[in-house]
């Protein structure tokens, strides 16, 4: 139990993250790639920024942005009773930040390669945005989604340094698995810290075929 | 093809929180610790669970400094294992820890330590740090460990700072540096002497112990941390660490007794 807590834990991060990224990230997805905002570029860069960020500077910012003294973290700690750094739901916010750019750019991404002759179709039919979106855009951007939904997911499971910033670490609160690889090679458990690595290695190599695999039958089906 | 996608995804998320949940015990102590005590707080927390089954107690190792921060921004540990004097002082200075519940447990020492395959005799003394076989010497940061910090006093004292300053590797805490030189990234290395008396490190290398005179002393202070405050397990344990058992394992990891200079 003691070995798979980890690993759990990473699963439970990654799933929980994936969620939140899916209910958020299209909506959001949505508005980048239909509205007429004028700094749009400036939102897409912010989204973009933990693909080229360090870890590291991401943690210790959201680290001082939700920590004990900031005005974020005390006013979640009177809120909840407990502090947001150091727990799993800090854990949750810092991956969905990290994340964000792998599930909301593949997304947009199938949204902006839909034939924009189908959703004029669409309207000149009468039909409502909003029906459009669920009956044109999202079936056809099915694909997308899913690749969003597995990237961020993949890359939630392997995250470190913004987890050993904001959650460093403890056991069954914020102890992933990359986490413990760390711990164990302190421990000079080479055995164990191998384990992780091959797990997650094994992990990472099967879900990426998965989305090369769905990729590919989709593209053929067109 | 959809809904059997959707349903495995909803069976994995019932079956995660599921887990998750069952693995919450009655009663948890989080620990921070120094990691100087890694292997001997395994054995306590070991012992320490057979003798109280309902009680659960999780560490975390890490270099004290860093607990230090940790704690400030919030961190929810009941008590602070620290490698040193200062950082305890400071968290009840600071009011986060409980007021007189802060106590030395333990003298540390420090040692030279080398492979078994090294070539430098041990009992040259610090001067063999300075010997060409030893190309990288690893201590931990004395920016934020304890243990680094004692390292550097000792190499000030035998002149040999200045001299080594360019083969030093940093470890983050004390077991990281202690990694360093097992899995032979570096070539000597100071660390803590509970750590070389540690089965994973005894065999595998040779020591020598640094005299007392050369750094201050290394004196080991716990503190008990506001979320501890009251908690009968947290007493339990403290209890545990001074009794007869706690203190046998200190002693057989090379830790002596404040106030006594020798082995309790």
């Amino acid at each position: 139990m003691n070995f798979a807590a980890p690993l759990l834990l990473s699963l439970k991060l990654s799933s929980v993250t994936t969620l939140f990224l899916l209910v958020l990230g299209v909506p959001f997805a949505y508005w980048l790639v239909f509205s007429r905002f004028r700094f749009k570029f400036l939102v897409e860069s912010i989204v973009a920024l933990p693909l080229v960020l360090p870890p590291t500077v991401l943690g210790f910012y959201l680290l001082m942005a939700i920590g004990a003294n900031s005005f974020f973290g005390r006013w979640y700690e009177s809120l909840f009773n407990k502090p947001l750094a150091f727990s799993f739901e800090g854990l949750v916010l810092g991956s969905f930040l990290y994340s964000l750019p792998f599930a909301v750019q593949p997304i947009q991404m199938a949204f902006n390669s839909i034939d924009k002759k189908l959703l004029e179709a669409s309207w000149s039919l009468g039909r409502s945005n909003i029906y459009t979106f669920f009956r044109v855009i999202l079936p056809l951007s099915r694909h997308g989604i899913i690749t969003g939904c597995v990237l961020s997911f993949a890359h939630t499971l392997g995250e470190f340094g913004v987890i050993l910033m904001i959650g460093g670490n403890i056991p069954g609160i914020t102890r992933v698995a990359s986490v413990a690889i760390y711990d164990e090679v302190q421990s000079l458990n080479y055995g164990s810290a191998n384990m992780y690595a091959a797990i997650l290695l094994l992990f990472s190599f099967v879900i990426l075929a998965a989305v090369y695999f769905v990729n590919r039958r989709f593209t053929r089906t067109i | 093809m959809k809904k059997i996608t959707g349903f495995c995804l909803i069976i994995i998320l019932i079956l995660i929180f599921g887990f998750s949940a069952f693995v919450r015990a009655s009663e948890n102590i989080l620990i921070a610790s120094a990691s100087n005590l890694r292997f001997a707080m395994h054995d306590i927390c070991h012992d320490f669970q057979e003798e109280n089954p309902s009680i659960q107690t999780k560490v975390s190792y890490g270099s004290s400094g860093n607990f230090f921060a940790q704690i400030k921004q919030g961190a929810p540990f009941d008590i602070f294992f620290s490698a040193d004097a200062t950082y305890p002082e400071l968290l009840e200075k600071e009011g986060l820890a409980v007021k007189e519940m802060r106590e030395v447990y333990a003298v540390g020492n420090i040692v030279l330590w080398f492979p078994k395959e090294s070539k430098v005799a041990p009992d040259t003394g610090m001067h063999a740090v300075t010997s060409s076989e030893v190309m990288k010497l690893a201590i931990a940061n004395p920016r934020h460990a304890p243990y680094g910090l004692a390292a550097e006093e000792s190499l000030r004292y035998y002149g040999l700072w200045e001299e080594v300053k360019r083969k030093l590797i940093y470890g983050e805490n004390i077991s990281q540096t202690a990694q360093y030189i097992h899995t032979g990234a570096a070539d000597a290395g100071i660390i803590a002497l509970s750590l070389a008396n540690s089965s994973k490190m005894l065999h595998e290398g040779k020591y020598w112990m640094i005299p007392d005179e050369s750094h201050s002393d290394i004196e080991q202070v716990y503190v008990v941390l506001k979320r501890g405050k009251g908690k009968k397990s947290v007493r339990k344990f403290l209890d545990f660490i001074h009794g007869k058992n706690g203190s046998n394992i200190l002693s057989r990891y090379g830790f002596v007794f404040p106030g006594t200079g020798e082995n309790r």
